[in-house]
C-alpha cells in the first residue's frame, strides 16, 4: 500500500507548470482530505456517543481525531514544502487550506488538552464529544472566515476553476488518495485495538486482584 | 420508588461500586453505611441523576423535580442571602405559595433572624440548616440525604431527628450516615457499602 | 413561558451577585482600558489605524476571556451547579441565563472601551459597533459553555483560553472586517450566522457537559 504511493509518485505524469514540485500534490491533497475525513468520523462518533450514550464511541471518536490531527500536521508539513517549492516561502497566509489547517491544529490541540485535564469518566467523554462536534462546525465556518479575511487583505474575486488534470494525473491522484485513506484506516484500527486491549487488560487485572 | 439491579459505577478504570441491588418502596427508609471512600456519595448522586451508572439497571419513580437532595456541600450561593437563595430555588422548583413556604421553613430551622444575611457569613451549622431548607422546599417524594447530621449542633440534630420522624412513612428516604444507630428507629432497610 | 422566567431569574441572580461582590466587572473595565493604553505604546507611532482596529479586537477577546473565566465561579462555590442541575427546569436555561449575564458584563465593559478606543486611536462607525456587539454575542454563547467544561477540569483557568481562542478566530475576522471593510454588512451577516449556528449547538449540548 505504501508502495502504491511511491509508484504513483514515480509514474506520475509530467507537469508543465511547476515541474517536480507539483508531485507533492499527490500526497498533500489526499492527506488533507483524509484529515478532514478523520475529523468528520470523530464528530460522527461523538454524536453517536451523545445520542446513544454508548461508551465505546468515546474511544473511537478520540482515536479518529488523533489520526486526524496526525494527518493534519502532515498536511501542514507537506503544504509548506509545496509552498516553498512553488513560491519560495515556507508559509503563505494567502493559502486558505494551510491557514485552515493551522486553525484546526490549534483547535484539536485544545481538544487533547481538554481530554487530559478532565478525570476519566462520562463527563470527559461527553465534554470531548461536544468539543469534537464544535470542531466539524468550525471547519466550514473558519473556511468561510478565511476566505473573507483573504478578501480583506487583497480584494480579489475568487473564481475557482476546477483542477485541470489529465486522465493519467487523475488516476494517479485517485490511487494516492485510496492509499492514504487505507493507511489512515489501518492506523485507526491499530490504535483502537491497542487502546481496547489496554483497557481490557486493566479490567482483567482488577478482577483477578 | 427505586429499583436497581447490578448497579455499577466506574470513572474510567476506577471502580467506585458494583453489584448493588436495591428495592425501595415509596414509604421506605434506606440507610446507607460504609467507610470513607466506599462510594456512598457517588451512589447517592447516581440515584438523584447527577451522575449516571456505568452498568446495571436503575429505575427511579420520581421526576427530577420531586427529588430532594442534600449533598456534602450546601448548594447555595455564597453572595446571596438565605431568603434570596430559597426564592431562586423556589422559582426553579415552581413551589406554590413560595413565600409562605420559605418563611415557614426558615422559621422552623431557626434561620428566620438571619434570613437577610449573606450566606458567606453563615457558620457551617447554619449552612447545613439552610441546605435542609433547600432540600425540603418543594416537599419532595424522594429524599436523598448525604450525611445530614454533619456539622449540626445538638439542637440542630434534635431538630432534624424530629423532622425526619415526621416525614418518614409517607416518603421514600435514602440516607447515608456514619451513625446508623441514630436512624435505627426509622430505617426499613440497610445497605452497607464496602 | 416558564422557560423565559427561569432564564431571567437565573440571569438576574448573576447580576445581583455581581452588584454585591463586584468581582468581575471592575476587573474587566480596568483590564480593557489598560490593554488599550499598553497597545498605544506597543504600536509603532506611524502605523495605520487599521492596525489599531486589530488591537481593539485583541483587547475585546481577552477581556471576554477574563469575564468568562469568572463566569461559573459563584456556581462552583458550595457546589450550586449541582443544585441547579437537579431543579426541574430545562438545563439549557442555566446556560442561557449565564450567557446573558456574561454578555451584559461584556457589553458594559465595552460601553467604556469603545469610546476610549475612539478617543485614543480611531473613530468607529455603526457597522464597527454592530460587529463588536455581534461578536460579543458569539463569544459569550460559545464561551459560557466552554467555561462550564473547563470549570470541571484540573487546569480550569488555564484551559479556557486554549479552548476559546481557536473558536474565536472567525469572530475576529468578522469583527475586523466589519470595522475596516467598505462592505461591512457582509461581515455582519457572517457574524450573525456564526452566532446562530453556535448558539444552537451550545444550547443543545449544555446538558451533556454538566452531568457525570
Amino acid at each position: 500500500m505504501g508502495v502504491a504511493i511511491f509508484l504513483a509518485l514515480l509514474v506520475a505524469p509530467e507537469d508543465s507548470d511547476q515541474g517536480i514540485s507539483q508531485r507533492i500534490f499527490y500526497i498533500h491533497v489526499p492527506i488533507a482530505l483524509t484529515a478532514y475525513f478523520c475529523f468528520g468520523l470523530g464528530a460522527w462518533k461523538a454524536l453517536r456517543l451523545l445520542v446513544r450514550g454508548e461508551e465505546r464511541h468515546d474511544l473511537e471518536s478520540y482515536v479518529a481525531i488523533h489520526q486526524g490531527t496526525i494527518f493534519g500536521v502532515l498536511t501542514l508539513v507537506t503544504g509548506s514544502i509545496w509552498a516553498k517549492a512553488s513560491w519560495g516561502h515556507w508559509w503563505l497566509w494567502s493559502e486558505d487550506q494551510l491557514v485552515l489547517f493551522l486553525v484546526l491544529f490549534l483547535f484539536y490541540c485544545a481538544y487533547f488538552m481538554l481530554r487530559f485535564s478532565l478525570e476519566e469518566g462520562p463527563r470527559r467523554a461527553r465534554s470531548s464529544a461536544v468539543y469534537a462536534l464544535f470542531g466539524v462546525v468550525l471547519i466550514p465556518v473558519s473556511f468561510l472566515a478565511i476566505r473573507l479575511a483573504e478578501g480583506l487583505i487583497h480584494p480579489t474575486v475568487f473564481t475557482r476553476d476546477g483542477p485541470q488534470m489529465s486522465a493519467s494525473m487523475f488516476a494517479t491522484f485517485c490511487v494516492a488518495w485510496a492509499a492514504v485513506t487505507l493507511l489512515a484506516y489501518v492506523l485507526y484500527r491499530v490504535e483502537l485495538v491497542g487502546k481496547r486491549l489496554d483497557a481490557d487488560l486493566h479490567e482483567l487485572r482488577e478482577i483477578l486482584r | 420508588m427505586i429499583r436497581a439491579r447490578a448497579l455499577e459505577k466506574r470513572y474510567g478504570r476506577k471502580r467506585v461500586f458494583a453489584g448493588i441491588d436495591l428495592d425501595l418502596p415509596a414509604d421506605g427508609f434506606l440507610v446507607v453505611t460504609g467507610a470513607n471512600g466506599s462510594g456512598k456519595t457517588t451512589l447517592l448522586r447516581v440515584l438523584t441523576g447527577l451522575a449516571s451508572a456505568t452498568r446495571g439497571e436503575l429505575r427511579v419513580e420520581a421526576d427530577r423535580g420531586r427529588i430532594g437532595h442534600l449533598a456534602h456541600e450546601p448548594l447555595v450561593y455564597r453572595e446571596l442571602s438565605a431568603l434570596e437563595n430559597l426564592d431562586l430555588f423556589g422559582r426553579l422548583y415552581r413551589v406554590p405559595e413560595r413565600r409562605e413556604r420559605i418563611g415557614m421553613l426558615l422559621e422552623r430551622f431557626g434561620l428566620w433572624e438571619a434570613r437577610n444575611e449573606r450566606v458567606a457569613a453563615y457558620s457551617r451549622g447554619m449552612l447545613q440548616r439552610l441546605a435542609l431548607c433547600r432540600t425540603l422546599l418543594h416537599d419532595p417524594d424522594l429524599l436523598v440525604l448525604d450525611e445530614p447530621f454533619s456539622a449540626l449542633d445538638e439542637e440542630g440534630a434534635a431538630l432534624l431527628d424530629r423532622e425526619l420522624a415526621e416525614l418518614a412513612g409517607n416518603r421514600a428516604f435514602v440516607v447515608s450516615t456514619h451513625d446508623p444507630a441514630r436512624l435505627a428507629p426509622l430505617s426499613t432497610a440497610r445497605l452497607a457499602l464496602t | 413561558m416558564t422557560y423565559l422566567t427561569d432564564v431571567s431569574a437565573l440571569a438576574r441572580k448573576d447580576l445581583k451577585i455581581e452588584l454585591r461582590a463586584r468581582d468581575t466587572l471592575p476587573a474587566m473595565l480596568l483590564f480593557v482600558l489598560s490593554t488599550l493604553v499598553v497597545f498605544h505604546f506597543a504600536l509603532p507611532a506611524e502605523s495605520a489605524s487599521d492596525a489599531a482596529y486589530g488591537l481593539l479586537w485583541v483587547a475585546i477577546v481577552f477581556t471576554a476571556l477574563l469575564g468568562l473565566s469568572r463566569a461559573w465561579v459563584p456556581e462552583h462555590e458550595h457546589g450550586v451547579l449541582d443544585g441547579l442541575i437537579l431543579a426541574p427546569c430545562d438545563r439549557s436555561a442555566i446556560w442561557l441565563g449565564k450567557t446573558l449575564a456574561t454578555l451584559a458584563f461584556l457589553l458594559a465593559a465595552q460601553v467604556v472601551a469603545l469610546p476610549a478606543f475612539a478617543l485614543f486611536f480611531a473613530s468607529l462607525d455603526v457597522t464597527a459597533v454592530a460587529g463588536v456587539v455581534l461578536a460579543d454575542v458569539g463569544i459569550c454563547v460559545v464561551g459560557s459553555l466552554l467555561a462550564a467544561m473547563a470549570a470541571a477540569s484540573r487546569a480550569r483557568e488555564l484551559l479556557l483560553p486554549l479552548l476559546v481562542l481557536p473558536l474565536s478566530i472567525p469572530l475576529i475576522v468578522g469583527g475586523v472586517g466589519a470595522a475596516i471593510s467598505p462592505d461591512g454588512e457582509r461581515y455582519l451577516l457572517f457574524l450573525a450566522l456564526y452566532d446562530a449556528v453556535f448558539a444552537v449547538l451550545s444550547w443543545a449540548s449544555f446538558e451533556y457537559v454538566v452531568t457525570e
